[in-house]
């Protein structure tokens, strides 16, 4: 066991991947001599070069565009993404491209890119350095949507985001990506990539999580079980597709269902999980679905992001709300 | 002749590659005949033929689209030459990123027009194999493919496959797109990306002067292929309806890409002689007068009048070729026709590698549904 944190975790899976498989390629802006803005790639253009760790011009399009044609060459291309809002010019290289290849060409076509982006808040950022696009990428078929929200699951799912032939958007929560963690480096992964986890096992409510907010929703159920309420938390960790079958068999026990996360509220991830766990489990619902979330503005200034995001006590006021009816 | 630049001051016109002449007579060439020195009768009746079916498929096509037949085609017509003669360049190992109006460039590289019809039929989105023949699937947003094809070339150079000096390992990469494209931050993106990390990727730009109603003086106040130098490679301007001189410019710029040169753009300049597609009405937006100037420059009637006048081929020959084509167009109803429709619950089936549960659940409930209508109609 070593204790990491995010970042770490991250880079010593990105080094796993490069070692394992010569086909694995990182590109982005400033990923090789700096090692990526939050050095998550540190080192690994010193050990691997630059033709495989690869500084590229400053240009998202490009960043994703050039990775389509690596990837149909018989590469595997990890792009970095510097921050979450920089993704936008690259959004239609993403959905109308690399979403697109395998359905239109009739399965000949693979293309096995990974694309790591940075998301969410909490660390005090200008404009376009704070957001949770995830939605956007989880509404577009084709590719699939994962976020971590400790260490050991940074770890290996970014290893197992590399395997596989879909492409991968991988959201990595920024404002936690100091936070330190057990991880054992040669072990064995515990869960498939697409497979939600139970976080904390309980009995009275179930709150479901993902990335950044998942630390939030341990936090609220503490101090839930200091006054006596035992909350079951669910980190969702894939958000297209989504597993939820965890989730339906929780909300059966508990009858209970707050969903958290910072992304504005309207049409997003939440939104989706209300429905299909009203399809689902509409009998056994004592009360509504409860969304914790960003507000329905742009992200705010950072001097009110604190209020503009999910904190401990929205969510226990939310899971107050759902032991009202 | 001049042309008025933006500032409204006049300058000798850019110099234009040409082999042959619209009358259909062959000029010397300091630099560019030796590249098809190598250029034998066979191979001039051979290109003579590329360009007669590749008019063929892309006239029997919309005759198709006009009968109800395809939902929509792009046509290519007057654009035959920038394709065949450029297409003719490649070798094998050489992969290709077309738009969505390659059809000659597909026929040349041996990809079944039938396939390029199912396409417009609206009965898949792309069905040959873009591995077995190097020509990737028609890319319809305007110039992403030229991001894709530089990421293909970054993989060539990778590869080691480049710069050996073996003529069946050396490959390069070329990117097709019109001069409408020009505009795209992706093809700005792309020049730099090439340049940058010297990859070897040919940008063929057919300029045919019109981006669906947009005349090329929306897209550009200086000649495109100018703007390569500012990107840092070379950029020479081709007459696109000279199927020789597009042989010979393209031939250059593929090898230099083979040899480890970096990128070349090729400005193939031409003329679109219909419409944008078949939903398009260019009588709106240009004159009849401009379609009958270009005419005069056809790039199929050059070639004929060229062989003609040097004994290069006979009434038979020409005859011989009109029937093939003619073949070729009968059997492109017949194959077209024959197109069947996709079923239904096949849209499920590609989206990922393997089908997610939600999927499967979809599908399943897609079969249900449609099998329920299906019992309701036998009840009746």
């Amino acid at each position: 066991m070593t204790s990491l944190n995010i970042i770490k975790a991250i880079n010593i899976g990105l080094r796993r991947s490069l070692e394992r498989d010569d086909k694995v390629l990182i590109m982005g802006e400033d990923v090789g001599k700096l090692g990526g803005v939050f050095r998550v790639t540190d080192g690994l253009q010193k050990d691997f070069g630059e033709d495989r760790v690869i500084d590229t011009p400053l240009a998202e399009s490009g960043i994703i565009g050039t990775a389509v044609g690596l990837a149909l060459r018989g590469y595997r291309p990890v792009c970095e993404i510097q921050f979450d809002g920089f993704v936008f010019p690259g959004y239609d290289q993403i959905v109308s491209q690399v979403a697109k290849m395998h359905f239109r060409s009739g399965g000949r076509l693979r293309l096995p890119i990974v694309i790591r982006i940075p998301y969410g808040g909490r660390i005090g950022a200008v404009e376009h350095h704070s957001e949770s696009p995830e939605a956007y990428f989880a509404h577009t078929p084709g590719l699939k949507v994962v976020t971590c929200s400790n260490p050991l699951d940074a770890y290996w799912m970014i290893q197992q985001a590399i395997e596989l032939d879909d492409p991968v958007v991988f959201f990595e929560p920024k404002g936690r990506y100091y936070t330190k963690g057990e991880v054992d480096v040669d072990g064995e992964p515990e869960l498939p990539l697409e497979s939600a986890r139970v976080a904390l096992p309980g009995a009275d409510a179930t709150v479901v999580a993902y990335g950044p907010s998942v630390k939030t929703c341990l936090d609220a159920a503490a101090a839930a079980a200091d006054d006596g309420r035992s909350l079951e938390v669910i980190d969702l960790r894939s958000l297209s597709p989504l597993d939820l079958r965890a989730v339906y068999d929780s909300v059966r026990r508990t009858g209970r269902l707050v969903v958290v996360h910072e992304a504005q509220r309207s049409l997003g991830i939440g939104a989706e999980v209300a429905a299909r766990v009203t399809e689902e489990c509409f009998y056994s619902l004592e009360a509504p679905v409860q969304r914790v979330t960003g507000y329905d503005t742009p992200y705010p200034p950072a001097r009110v992001e604190e209020e503009f995001l999910p904190d401990l006590d929205r969510v226990l006021d939310a899971v107050d709300r759902t032991f009202a009816y | 002749m001049t042309v008025e630049t933006a500032a409204g001051a006049s300058q000798p016109e850019p110099e234009l590659v040409q082999l042959l002449t619209p009358e259909g007579q062959r000029v010397p060439h300091d630099h560019y005949d030796a590249l098809i020195a190598d250029i034998t009768g066979d191979d001039v009746r051979s290109l003579y033929r590329d360009l007669v079916l590749g008019r063929r498929v892309d006239g029997e096509a919309v005759a198709l689209q006009r009968q109800g037949e395809l939902g929509l085609w792009a046509s290519l017509l007057g654009q035959e030459a920038a394709q065949v003669g450029s297409a003719r360049a490649l070798r094998a190992q050489d992969h290709i990123f077309p738009t969505y109006r390659e059809h000659a460039v597909a026929l040349c590289r041996g990809v079944d027009p039938v396939r390029l019809l199912a396409l417009f039929r609206g009965v898949d989105q792309g069905s040959w194999d873009p591995v077995e023949t190097n020509f990737h699937l028609y890319t319809i947003v305007i110039g992403a493919q030229t991001l894709h094809a530089t990421g293909y070339a970054m993989g060539v150079q990778r590869d080691g496959a480049i710069g050996t000096g073996d003529p069946d390992r050396d490959a390069a990469v070329i990117a097709y797109f019109g001069d409408g494209a020009t505009s795209q931050g992706d093809v700005n993106e792309a020049f730099i990306w090439a340049s940058v990390v010297n990859a070897p990727v040919v940008f063929f730009c057919q300029n045919n002067q019109w981006a669906i109603s947009e005349p090329l003086e929306r897209q550009t106040r200086v000649p495109l292929y100018r703007r390569a130098a500012g990107f840092g490679f070379p950029g020479v301007r081709v007459d696109g309806n000279d199927v020789l001189a597009c042989l010979a410019v393209t031939r250059e710029a593929l090898q230099r890409a083979r040899d480890g040169e970096g990128p070349t753009l090729v400005e193939a300049f031409t003329y679109r002689m219909g419409a944008h597609t078949t939903t398009d009405d260019p009588t709106r937006y240009r004159l009849n007068a401009e379609l009958e100037h270009w005419k005069l420059k056809d790039p199929i009637e050059r070639v004929k009048a060229y062989m003609v006048r040097g004994d290069l081929a006979d009434q038979d020959f020409f005859d011989a070729v009109e029937e093939e084509a003619e073949e070729l167009a009968v059997h492109l109803r017949a194959a077209c026709r024959a197109l069947p429709d996709p079923t239904p619950t096949s849209i499920f089936d590609h989206v990922y590698v393997e089908p997610t549960p939600d999927l499967l659940a979809q599908r399943e409930a897609m079969t249900t549904y449609l099998d329920s209508l299906a019992e309701e109609e036998v009840a009746r």
